[in-house]
């Protein structure tokens, strides 16, 4: 048998971790993703996780690209195999010339390993039963060792990861220089009895000022800038860890300094419907507030939110979207919730919701839709994902205008109501649909009304009188005409030379797609794109479309649910919206995308792909 | 029920309370209900009590789910703002509301329909997480506005108007509301406006989740015989454990009765809730003893009234939260963004 290929490539490559649940594997994981970054070369990792505490499969995938492509690859280079029970399936998953790193404190069968990859075996088990005698440590630091290992055989510093580790336990020595410890033993084994591999770390300087951050954390920071004080939330992944981090962040930065009181409330409530509702109750008597969920929390919250609809009351609802249908897929990602949160609720609905492409966007969504909840008085989406909520990306830092202020919207004041300023809770006064409204105890005789889900008159008047309701549901139509001009614009991207493709894309999406691009275009095919960050789209999306012989819509989702929302708002020729969707459960991938949409073009053509097969 | 508008005028002798309002200043609109409902009863005793304890309207927010007793708070307090929100709910947006701003007395009005079947879930978590309010279930044992069908308080044998046999054990609200840790319980009876004033009073003076069963009539659906929930069943049936009078503050207190025989529970706001004994053995402060009373009445086909149990030290949602002073309605982005300065910091932490 002659020796396998060996892959060489540095600063670009996939490495993918196979480990148990529960093992401690996390932070050893994310230890290594980090010290690369710190070399200034960008990484991108994803948890593959199952929804369980202990015990089944879990994985961790680092795309290292000095390019800064931060999407999904697709395929693995470096397999850290930890776990038997995946073996089989991981080892397939290997590119020819890969390599496999392994725990041979047991030997294995030939049959087992595969001829065109290069096989790496380290006694992890062998070194850590040998050093330590507690057998929680002999498990834990086995994550730390491979760690070392891998450092000698990527050519990463050690000094980088010795660092980390020390900002990791600042306050904890002993476990400081366990984890050291750990990590040299790892190194020095590798160092004394195997070869770099060709693939290789080198120190760059591609990463500049940007932040390494989970989305979720990132839009609870934006929750916490925008002023929310009121978050009432039910645990649910992927989104649990949003609420959390609100609350942690409210400890630090939301006290009263003189009286150590807390600014802010946190209700951990009894179901989804619980959680929304007493946003309502908050939002209705003036405060901000939000709740974190993800797909069946929607659904559990679709009568309040016709309610908050209706009697327009604002409220922000962050949907970390997971794989539905049902259950679905709890742990894995997918965009198919729009059209659920974009009509929910019975009736003639419609909502407004913002697409965040990654962290950056999460803090400052979260932030806007706090201030448009109370400028359209009315409930805001922000619709992440599993992939941008709950893996670290990096991303442009956060940044906040200290001048600016909370708009609080159309609120009439005691002052304007004792001097005689007319009151009709659902008066369209200004044209552009949007009513004012007053918080209750505001006076003593003027501006109290009676909110309710039934209709009603302009002056708040229980009315069942049909131009009565026409008269309100007409106005609510012109608030969602008004929306169009207060939500993020798309942001448009022409290519250098005229072409008839374009491309409509929007959140976890983002990353692919920019890679997807660049390779279609090398390849003679230019796009231009379009990223939405909004629903209500503006006017210019649909002239995007006419302007554009072929349009590709990129979704994760089976129904192609952004174009229906399309084709349905624009009154759109559906042949015009090609829908090119992944909704594995997976990221989408440059690899599947580029794919998809070279050979959907049309005059049809079978174009070559560069690079690996995915 | 009347179409009739009520004239705006008010007679100019109508005597003013503290805060320099009539008795029809806590008005609100004309009730829809049908003639003789209790809840309209009801209406009239919140009227009272806050006319009588000097509330200003527009600081009271009354908020109820979907019902007939639901849709009173548009017959009560005419200058407070009101929240008719949906079936069951009215808990969890009390709540938000009350965190919102905690300077306002926060009145949640349901049903039995509403309050012990299909939010009977927001009820027990409301109560858990000692929302200051008070919590008014206006309890006829039937769903009204969808004529006549048995709701989850109807008593296990009690025959509905149309003739159908209740086979389901009822649900004991104020036993409910005891377990679950309500920090004033009562119980009244639509049908004694002299009771229920007073219990409606001291759950206004009373910090922390008040709760209030009120058996209600409904004299379209469940006042026949065979009802356990109809004004001639209750009159009956009404074991009254104790007389409650709710003096504003201690040194008002003058007549004195035979030692004993009254109770007297300071508040914490100074006011004196002074309950006189009619069960001998009756001790309003014990949560046990009260739960221990309340089921052995229900046991013996009788419906014991009064203030069934109060802890007056109790605290509220917000002391449990530790909230500020301020209400949360009123902070503005210098109390509540930290600013790019921090956020610099963040940044810098994430690299």
């Amino acid at each position: 048998m002659s020796a396998p290929a060996s892959l060489a490539a540095v600063n670009d490559f996939v490495v993918k971790f196979a480990n148990v649940n529960g093992s401690g594997s996390a932070s050893a994981n994310e230890l290594f993703a980090k010290s690369i970054l710190r070399m200034g070369v960008p990484v991108s990792p994803r948890n593959i996780f199952p929804s369980n505490i202990q015990g089944l499969p879990t994985w961790y995938e680092v795309r290292v690209s000095e390019k800064g492509w931060l999407g999904r690859r697709g395929g693995v280079d470096l397999l850290v195999q930890m776990n038997p029970q995946t073996w089989a399936e991981d080892v397939v998953e290997l590119a020819p010339g890969g390599y496999l790193f392994y725990d041979n404190s047991k030997p294995l069968p030939l049959s087992r390993f595969r001829p065109d990859v290069n096989i790496l075996g380290m006694p992890l088990t062998e070194i850590c039963n040998r050093t330590y005698s507690d057998p929680r440590q002999r498990q834990l630091f086995k994550n730390i060792l491979y760690v070392g290992g891998l450092a000698w055989l990527l050519g990463m510093e050690l000094p980088v990861l010795e660092k980390l580790i020390g900002e990791q336990y600042k306050s904890k020595e002993k476990l400081l220089a366990a984890n050291i410890k750990a990590l040299n033993l790892g190194y020095e084994w590798s160092r004394e009895n195997l070869e770099p591999l060709g693939l290789q770390v080198r120190r760059a300087d591609a990463v500049g000022d940007r932040i390494f951050m989970e989305g979720n954390t990132a839009a609870a920071l934006g929750c916490v800038y925008g002023g929310a004080s009121v978050c009432a939330w039910y645990p649910i992944t992927p989104s649990s860890s949003l609420a959390e981090a609100f609350q942690t962040y409210c400890k630090k930065l939301r006290v009263e300094p003189e009286t150590g009181r807390n600014r802010y409330a946190v209700i951990q409530a009894e179901d989804e419907i619980a959680s929304i509702g007493v946003c309502l109750g908050a939002g209705w008597n003036g405060a901000r507030a939000f709740t974190a969920t993800s797909g069946p929390g929607v659904s559990l919250m679709t009568e309040f939110i016709g309610l908050a609809y209706f009697a327009e009351i604002p409220v922000t609802i962050i949907d970390v979207q997971r794989g539905g249908p049902s259950t679905g897929m709890p742990t894995r990602t997918q965009q198919a919730d729009l059209l659920s949160c974009a009509y929910a609720s019975h009736g003639d609905t419609k909502h407004v919701l913002l697409f965040p492409e990654d962290p950056t966007e999460c803090f400052e969504f979260a932030a806007t839709a706090l201030d448009l909840a109370d400028r359209l008085q009315t409930p805001i989406f922000v619709m992440t994902d599993l992939d941008i909520g709950m893996n670290q990306r990096l991303c442009a830092p956060m940044k906040w205008d200290d001048a600016r202020e909370l708009d609080r919207g159309k609120v009439m004041t005691a002052e304007e109501l004792e001097a005689g300023r007319d009151f009709g809770r659902y008066l369209d006064v200004d044209g552009d649909g949007i009513p004012y409204r007053t918080y209750p105890g505001t006076h003593p005789t003027r501006g109290s009304f009676f909110t309710r889900g039934t209709t009603r008159d302009a002056y708040a008047r229980y009315s069942e009188k049909g131009p009565d309701y026409v008269y309100n549901v007409q106005r609510l139509l012109r608030k969602f005409e008004t929306a169009k001009s207060l939500v993020p614009a798309p942001v448009v991207q022409q290519s250098d030379e005229k072409t008839p493709y374009g491309v409509l894309y929007y959140g976890s999406t983002s990353p692919a797609m920019a890679e997807a691009v660049e390779e279609l275009d090398a390849h003679g095919k230019p796009l231009d794109t379009m990223r939405l960050r909004a629903f209500p789209f503006p006017l210019g999306v649909r002239e995007f479309v006419l302007s554009h012989e072929q349009v590709f819509v990129v979704e994760q989702n089976r129904d192609g649910q952004l174009r229906s929302m399309l084709i349905n708002e624009f009154d759109l020729d559906p042949a015009r919206v090609v829908a090119v969707l992944h909704y594995d459960g997976t990221p989408i991938t440059a690899r599947f995308i580029a794919d998809a949409i070279a050979s959907r073009m049309k005059p049809v053509r079978v174009m070559p792909l560069a690079g690996r097969a995915a | 029920m009347t179409y009739l508008a009520k004239p705006k005028l008010h007679h100019p002798s109508l005597t003013r309370n503290a805060v320099g309002y009539t008795r029809r200043d806590y008005e609100g609109k004309v009730s829809t209900l049908c003639a003789g409902c209790g809840h309209d009863s009801i209406s009239a005793a919140i009227v009272q009590a806050c006319w009588e304890l000097d509330v200003e309207p527009h600081r009271v927010a009354k908020l109820s789910g979907i019902g007939c007793s639901s849709k009173t708070p548009d017959y009560f307090l005419g200058q407070s703002h009101g929240f008719n929100t949906v079936h069951g709910r009215m808990p969890s947006v009390l709540t938000g509301a009350n965190l919102a701003n905690r300077d306002l007395l926060y009145m949640g009005v349901s049903g039995d329909g509403d309050s012990a079947s299909i939010g009977i879930g927001q009820l027990v978590h409301v109560i858990r997480r000692g929302v200051a309010m008070v919590y008014i279930v206006e309890n006829n044992g039937v769903y009204g506005l969808t004529k006549g069908q048995f709701s989850a308080t109807a008593d296990a044998g009690s025959v509905s108007k149309k003739g159908i046999k209740n086979a389901d054990e009822p649900i004991n609200l104020a036993a409910l509301a005891l377990q679950l840790g309500a920090t004033y319980v009562a119980r009244g009876f639509s049908g004694d406006k002299q009771q229920l004033v007073p219990l409606i009073k001291g759950a206004i003076r009373h910090r922390g989740a008040a709760f209030i069963d009120v058996i209600s009539p409904c004299v379209a659906f469940n006042n026949h015989a065979g009802s356990t929930k109809s004004y001639e069943y209750v009159r009956e049936h009404n074991e009254v454990v104790n007389r409650l009078d709710v003096i504003p503050c201690k040194s008002e207190i003058t007549v004195q009765y035979p030692e004993g025989s009254v109770v007297d529970v300071e508040q914490h706001d100074g006011s004196v809730l002074r309950l006189r004994k009619l069960a001998a053995d009756y001790e309003p402060t014990d949560r046990i003893a009260a739960l221990n009373h309340v089921l052995a009445h229900e046991a013996r086909g009788e419906v014991a009234t009064g203030l069934l149990f109060v802890d007056a030290g109790a605290g509220d949602l917000h002391e449990h939260l530790n909230t500020v002073a301020t209400p949360f309605n009123r902070l503005g982005a210098r109390e509540l963004c930290p600013g790019s300065a921090i956020l610099d910091r963040i940044n810098a932490s994430m690299r």
